[in-house]
């Protein structure tokens, strides 16, 4: 239940569902008093129904655990990403260094077989890849989400010229064409940090993948949480608040926040695949992560380039991609019903 | 709603406040009160094109213990005037004095300690409750803003604040989602209670309601102001629960009061055509025998048109445009509100050519509405050629 629930809010911190647990325990804490369900444990229950929802939280679950685990499950399995076992053995790759073995090499040792070339094992390769991909999209996510909730909310509470200016900021950033914009901007901003004659370090390649991902990630929410915001501060609960004497601040976390996790959660589980896919292209177009670094992104270039004579590479990455995205994408359809069930399809 | 409602905590301690005297110095005054919103419009720069004179210099004052009443349509400004005497919106011009101390432009740390003294109900029970949060948060939530730690402490009070309010004190951890307008209500009562404030402005606080429901929230706000002294605001355009509520009545058209007095000044002795039209329009469902079965006979007036825009609001008397003894004078002065000949001290009215202090039935019904008049003029031929 708690693991699931952590998969409905991946990305965004989760009053909804956290709230709940603290809830059922005044209840049986309390002699025989009624305790009333919070809209959290509501959308709990309409969730659990929701046998889509449950089944693309398992897979999404299962990627996360994957990706967490990969140094495990690669020393229990015996091999790592980076040792070019066909290479060191002679018998594992032809000539035109593609597996000997059918299907990609694929055997009982080397499960999703062998990279074509270097010979490397593409099982670890995968899971390490997405342990990297997950990682850097999930930071992305949660900066992106940080951020909208202090720009949307600050706009849509403060109004006048704070909203004014924020707003005009929002609508800049937002006329960047994005993609365009990671690919061209990804090496200027690295030429500035480091020469280009010297080699990147890996942690700091990701650092600028993630500035530039979150600096024109945040856009989408920041509005749709002015706009909640707006709406939301016209209620009379704000009032009351207010004539109570609530400082600003409480005002937002106590009252505002609450009522915001819904439009914060189903975003985040959209916007979450997006930037797997947004990363997995800037690896392929080349100005994301590079060698050797596993990176989910480049198995796609690579399988590119082979899938002529060996359409395997490419299968299990791209399989595990479909999957992954699928699965996270109807995840957060099943949870925008959960929260908001009013809403049809 | 069950009479056996006590007070908890409070009713022992504090005899219940008999009526109050009107003399001495008023709770809340507000002198001149004005509030217009601007309009923004213009491209690409923004500029004040124009202003709604939503309330535009009201005189108001309201004694300890007193409940006073504000009644008029939809839109004449009632809503912004309650909204401005607990300072959620800042007077454009005026003054407002609560206990002798200018509140008009105190920022929030300068209203801080009177914060707890004016609460408000509000009219919507369902966007006046937080849905996310618990109903023991919900009425916790000022009492923990204002640091108040009641004897025993806030559960506790909570829990009895819930039984004056006629609501089960083991709804402490329910949502607002699983209780009816009627409980969201008496949360939103328990709520304003919790800080045991001297006045509370209540903004139509039972016209979202059932009627069945609205005279037991009335009640409950009734035995509350009695039983703790508290000073009412009760902002209504339901004629009937005002006369039911309130000591002193004001009565508002387009952001000015018409006419302002007692109870019984009001509703039988009004001067104002206004407040005629008003009473008037109250349907009257008490069948008498002596009259035929068609109610004591009252005066009838139907006015024409609509409220004119307050962006816009005629000169002089703002009445004048749907009043049938205008004259030239209503159009060049503004009638001031004072005590004209007759009234009763504390009876203010403010126009030129009052009516006469009764509201039996005129010779005559004054019908404003061309098509109206038409109408009615037709029926009673209709029903003595049915008699006959």
């Amino acid at each position: 239940m708690t693991s699931s629930s952590q998969a409905a809010g991946a990305g965004a911190d989760n009053p909804g569902p956290g709230g709940e647990a603290d809830l059922s325990s005044t209840r049986v804490a309390k002699d025989g008093e009624p305790a009333g369900r919070s809209p959290g444990q509501l959308m709990w229950m309409r969730f659990k129904r929701d046998r889509t929802g449950m089944i693309s939280a398992c897979v999404v679950l299962a990627f996360f655990l994957i990706a967490a685990l990969a140094p495990v499950i690669s020393w229990l399995y015996g091999k790592d990403p980076y040792t070019r076992y066909g290479q060191n053995n002679p018998e594992l790759l032809n000539d035109n260094s593609y597996p000997v073995k059918p299907n990609g090499g694929i055997d009982s040792e080397f499960w999703f077989g062998l990279e074509p070339g270097l010979g490397r094992d593409v099982f670890t390769q995968l899971i390490y890849g997405i342990r990297t991909s997950l990682s850097l999209a999930l930071v992305v996510t949660l900066l992106s989400v940080l951020t909208a909730i202090v720009i949307g909310v600050a706009g849509g509470y403060f109004g006048g010229k704070v909203d004014y200016f924020l707003g005009r900021f929002t609508d800049l950033m937002m006329s960047f064409p994005n993609q365009l914009f990671f690919v061209a901007f990804t090496p200027v901003v690295a030429a500035l940090l480091v020469d280009p004659r010297d080699e990147m370090p890996t942690w700091l390649r990701s650092c600028v993948i993630i500035y530039v991902m979150w600096l024109l990630g945040w856009m989408t929410l920041a509005r749709l949480l002015r706009g909640q915001t707006l709406s939301l501060r016209e209620r009379e609960f704000i009032e009351a608040a207010r004539v109570a004497g609530t400082p600003p601040g409480r005002i937002v976390r106590k009252e505002l926040l609450p009522n915001l996790v819904t439009p914060i959660l189903v975003q985040a589980t959209y916007m979450l695949p997006n930037n797997v896919t947004a990363i997995a292209g800037l690896s392929f177009l080349g100005v994301g992560l590079l060698e050797p670094t596993p990176d989910w992104g480049r198995m796609f270039a690579k399988g590119a380039e082979v899938y002529q004579s060996d359409i395997t590479y490419m299968f299990f990455p791209g399989g595990a991609m479909v999957i992954f995205i699928l699965a996270f994408n109807l995840l957060g359809d099943s949870v925008r019903d959960a929260f908001d069930p009013k809403s049809g399809r | 709603m069950s009479d056996d409602l006590t007070l908890a905590g409070r009713s022992g301690a504090e005899p219940p406040r008999s009526r109050p005297a009107r003399t001495g110095e008023p709770l809340l005054r507000a002198e001149n009160l004005t509030k217009h919103f601007p309009i923004m419009g213009g491209f690409p720069f923004k500029r004040k094109v124009g202003e709604v004179q939503a309330v535009s210099g009201i005189d108001l004052d309201v004694h300890p213990g007193e409940s006073f009443g504000l009644v008029g349509e939809s839109g004449c400004g009632k809503s912004t005037t309650g909204r401005l005497l607990t300072r959620l919106l800042e007077p454009t011009d005026g003054k407002i004095t609560y206990a002798g101390r200018d509140i008009t432009h105190a920022g929030r740390k300068e209203l801080a300690p009177i914060r707890s003294e004016i609460q408000m109900i509000f009219q919507d029970p369902y966007s006046s409750l937080n849905p996310r949060q618990t109903v023991g948060a919900i009425i916790g939530g000022p009492m923990e803003v204002n640091r108040i730690n009641p004897p025993g402490g806030r559960e506790k009070r909570i829990r009895e604040l819930l039984e004056t309010v006629g609501l089960n004190p083991e709804h402490y951890n329910r949502f607002p989602h699983e209780f009816s307008g009627g409980q969201r209500q008496r949360i939103g009562v328990a709520r304003a209670l919790a800080l045991e404030p001297k006045l509370i402005v209540a903004d139509e606080p039972v016209s979202a309601l059932d009627v069945s429901i609205q005279a037991q929230v009335v009640n409950l706000l009734q035995k509350v102001q009695r039983e703790m002294g508290i000073a009412f605001v009760f902002i209504a355009h339901d004629l009937a629960i005002v006369r039911h509520f309130s000591e002193r009545v004001a009565v508002m058209y387009l952001g000015k009061v018409v006419e302002v007095g007692d109870r019984e000044a009001i509703y039988n002795r009004p001067r104002h055509p206004y407040t005629h039209a008003l009473l008037s329009a109250v349907p009257e469902a008490v069948l008498t025998e002596d009259t035929g079965g068609r109610g004591e006979a009252k005066e009838r007036i139907r006015l024409a048109g609509d409220v004119p825009s307050p962006i816009n609001p005629p000169s002089g008397c703002r009445f004048r445009t749907r009043c049938w003894k205008a004259q030239d004078k209503c159009a060049t002065t503004e009638p001031p509100l004072v005590q004209i000949a007759g009234n009763t001290a504390g009876h203010l009215t403010a126009c030129h050519f009052p009516e006469d202090p009764t509201t039996a039935a005129r010779g005559e019904d004054i019908v404003m509405d061309k098509a109206l008049r038409e109408m009615e003029d037709a029926a009673p031929a209709d029903d003595t050629a049915k008699t006959a």
